[in-house]
């Protein structure tokens, strides 16, 4: 159904290591997915999982140790011209969970919200960049003239808001965010929740959308990958994930998820995930495979042939 | 005080100064808590969630003082106390506290068995071997394999939830009536999440615990909570058993804040989310703290503060909705369509 949709960002068989050369320690083992054009792309998994070293590896930040990142089509990992490099980094912007640590303390929001505009090496006056602040602030439901504060004088919903702002004043077709609502109060969360997607439909954005809240994560995402200790091991639309979730780790993910439902609250049975569930051995390798249309499963043989029997 | 009452919190106003100016904290708030209850305290950062329990505690930092109202625990009023001598009765021994951050509670240059063993022979009157089998029982009781091993290490050997597992052994070594745990999970992964919360619960059961939950997250309400406390702006607004609150809920501030979860929510369309932000403390808060943010307000919200109206023998609210005099007021949507499946599925 979804083929000849757009396929705006690509990631095949992406690995990121850290560390030593001899020792390296592998943060993201081959990972692969795409992420249509005006999607919302969920990726989810505990903490340590490898979500934020995926997305600083699409912007470039992380080099990669192997695969290929592809936007419209075209590699933008590893060496590629100052030129390309430029546009990437315009078109591709990042928006961070902690706004109190992710935004700079000591500059005035003004400089926060123009810096991508400095070092991409715009030719913009003084006055057009001053309006294309006030622009971005508008834009997310701030006064322009926050643009002469300092972030410390702002509210964790409204120092989100100036993180968008930043991405948002470098015009971009994609944006990662990386838990951008898991510090924020319910009722804040709703209101950065209905920004992004009006933004979205406003401008027909693209979203890579990480989080550790799968229920927050199903609300608004049309396909989600579950990551686990840097594998994908489950991907597919988000209500058919949560209607046959297959792998144990789904599942366990799922389980654990406080509702706010005590009824359901009541019956609930906590799954407990044991990677060493599957088997897996030289003989007997994890597989990755499309068990009903749209979705994918990582398993040994006998465990997908199972899945399949099961949906 | 009534017999279950363990912990009788009375007109309680708390203040801060900061800078010349005053912060009235928590603004005559009046609470009981039942002997074996869980309770969840429930309400966004800055309703004065963590300050009103410290005063339980003693531990209001030192520009905070307490403006009246009494706290009865064991036939005492702990807002009498004056010195550390007498708040040294209390804490740990009668009250004890799990925080977000087990490292706060935790001293990083002593081993955990040392920890664990300080609060056994302080509160149990154990020395010696007893005292080290009882560090090793500890640790096992909350769920921590190789205890022997386990003890002489620090706290930087230990994960995040292994922290805060320490940190719930080390409260219940001292054997306290009443815990406390302020976020307890709020900086863990939700399935290490779930299973903290499946010990502390483990815990009240055995030790026979009173607990109050502090947190910001309706999960973990709907997951832990016999009743429920909703604050907002430093008043309790509304107090119910937890299907009372979470399917018929009756203040505009707890309309406001269930209506705003995604779980509700239609994919595609906006998510309710309440305007504006919460009253600012420093300023004499007049009627009902809520009404400038609630599209149903009434007049007198404005001008006078609600008393609470019972809506149930477990269940009231401080709104003027639930006044005989006033108009009706239908409920959100949303909110009808909670009270729909509570009352269908309850049966
Ligand atoms: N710059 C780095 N140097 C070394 N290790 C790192 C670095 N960044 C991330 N890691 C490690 O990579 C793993 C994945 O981290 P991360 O992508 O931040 O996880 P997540 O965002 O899912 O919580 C973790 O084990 C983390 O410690
Ligand atoms: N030491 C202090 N000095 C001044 N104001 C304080 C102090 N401690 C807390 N407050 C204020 O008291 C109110 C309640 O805080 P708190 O109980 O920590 O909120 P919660 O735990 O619900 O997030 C907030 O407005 C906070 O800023
Ligand atoms: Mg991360
Ligand atoms: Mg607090």
């Amino acid at each position: 159904m979804a083929d000849n949709r757009e396929i705006l960002l690509e990631v095949k068989d992406l690995s990121v290591t850290f560390g030593k050369k001899r020792n390296p320690f592998t943060a993201v083992d081959k990972v692969s997915f795409h992420i249509y054009k005006g999607e919302t792309f969920g990726l989810v998994g505990e903490s340590g999982s490898g979500k934020t070293t995926i997305g600083r590896a699409i912007i470039r930040i992380n080099p990669t140790a192997g695969g290929d990142v592809l936007f419209h089509g075209e590699k933008i990992n590893g060496p590629i011209s100052r030129a390309k490099d430029r546009e990437v980094t315009r078109k591709i912007q990042m928006i961070f969970q902690d706004p109190m640590a992710s935004l700079n303390e000591r500059a005035k929001v003004d400089y926060i919200v123009s810096e991508g505009l400095y070092s991409n090496g715009s030719h913009l006056t003084d006055q057009q960049r001053r309006e294309k602040v006030a622009q971005a602030l508008s834009d997310v439901g701030l006064l322009p003239e926050f643009a002469d504060r300092f972030p410390h004088e702002f509210s964790g919903g409204q120092r989100q808001r100036i993180g968008i702002a930043r991405a948002l004043v470098m015009e971009p077709e994609f944006i990662i965010a990386d838990e951008p609502i898991s510090a924020l109060d319910v009722s804040i969360r709703a209101q950065v929740l209905n920004l992004l997607s009006k933004l979205q439909k406003e401008r027909g954005l693209t979203y890579l959308f990480i989080a550790h809240d799968l229920s927050v994560v199903r609300f608004i995402c049309e396909r989600i990958a579950v990551i686990h200790k840097g594998r994908i091991v489950e991907l597919a639309e988000s209500e058919q994930l949560f209607a046959h979730p297959l792998h144990p780790y789904t599942r366990a993910l799922l389980s654990a998820i406080p509702q706010p439902d005590p009824i359901s609250e009541r019956k609930k049975v906590l799954e407990v995930y044991d990677p060493a569930c599957h088997g897996y051995s030289p003989e007997n390798p994890p597989l990755w495979e499309e068990v009903e249309p749209g979705h994918f499963v990582q398993g040994s043989r006998r465990e997908l042939d199972a899945y399949r029997a099961r949906l | 005080m009534e017999n279950n009452v363990i912990l009788s919190v009375q007109d309680l106003d708390v203040k801060f100064t900061l800078r010349g100016q005053v912060l009235h904290a928590i603004r005559g708030v009046s609470l009981d808590v039942y002997k074996g209850e869980s309770l969840a305290i429930v309400g966004e950062s800055g309703s004065g969630k963590s300050v009103f329990v410290k005063t339980f505690m003693g531990l209001l930092d030192a520009n905070g003082y307490l403006d009246g109202g009494h706290i009865l625990y064991g036939g005492q009023d702990l807002a009498q106390f004056r010195s550390e001598k007498e708040w040294l009765t209390i804490r740990g021994r009668e009250i004890a506290m799990v925080l977000q951050d087990p490292m706060t509670s935790l001293n990083p240059l002593k081993t955990i068995g040392k920890q664990i063993e300080e609060a056994v022979v302080l509160h149990q009157g154990l020395k010696g071997e007893a005292a080290h089998q009882a560090v090793l029982s500890c640790l096992a009781d909350v769920g921590i394999d190789q205890p022997e091993k386990r003890a002489k290490q620090y706290p930087h050997e230990f994960s995040g939830g292994m922290r805060q597992r320490v940190v719930i052994a080390i409260a219940i070594a001292c054997r306290p009536k009443i815990l406390i745990c302020d976020e307890p999970t709020t900086a863990l992964d939700v399935t290490i999440q779930a299973q903290i919360l499946e010990l502390i619960k483990a815990m009240q059961k055995k030790y026979d615990l009173t607990t109050i939950y502090i947190t910001h997250d309706l999960g973990v309400v709907a997951n832990v909570a016999d009743r429920i406390a909703v604050m907002y702006a430093g008043d309790i607004v509304e107090t119910g058993a937890c299907d009372e609150v979470f399917y018929d809920p009756r203040h505009p501030y707890t309309w406001a804040l269930l209506s705003s979860l995604p779980q509700l929510g239609v994919k595609g369309e906006p998510l309710y989310s309440i305007q504006g932000t919460p009253p600012n403390l420093f300023h004499e808060v007049r009627g009902d703290a809520f009404a400038p943010r609630n599209p149903q307000a009434l007049k007198i919200d404005f001008v006078e503060r609600p008393p609470f109206f019972q809506v149930s023998p477990t269940h009231k609210a401080r709104t003027w909705l639930l006044d005989p005099r006033a108009p009706k007021v239908d409920p959100p949507a949303h909110i009808l369509q909670l009270r729909e499946q509570g009352v269908n599925r309850h049966g």
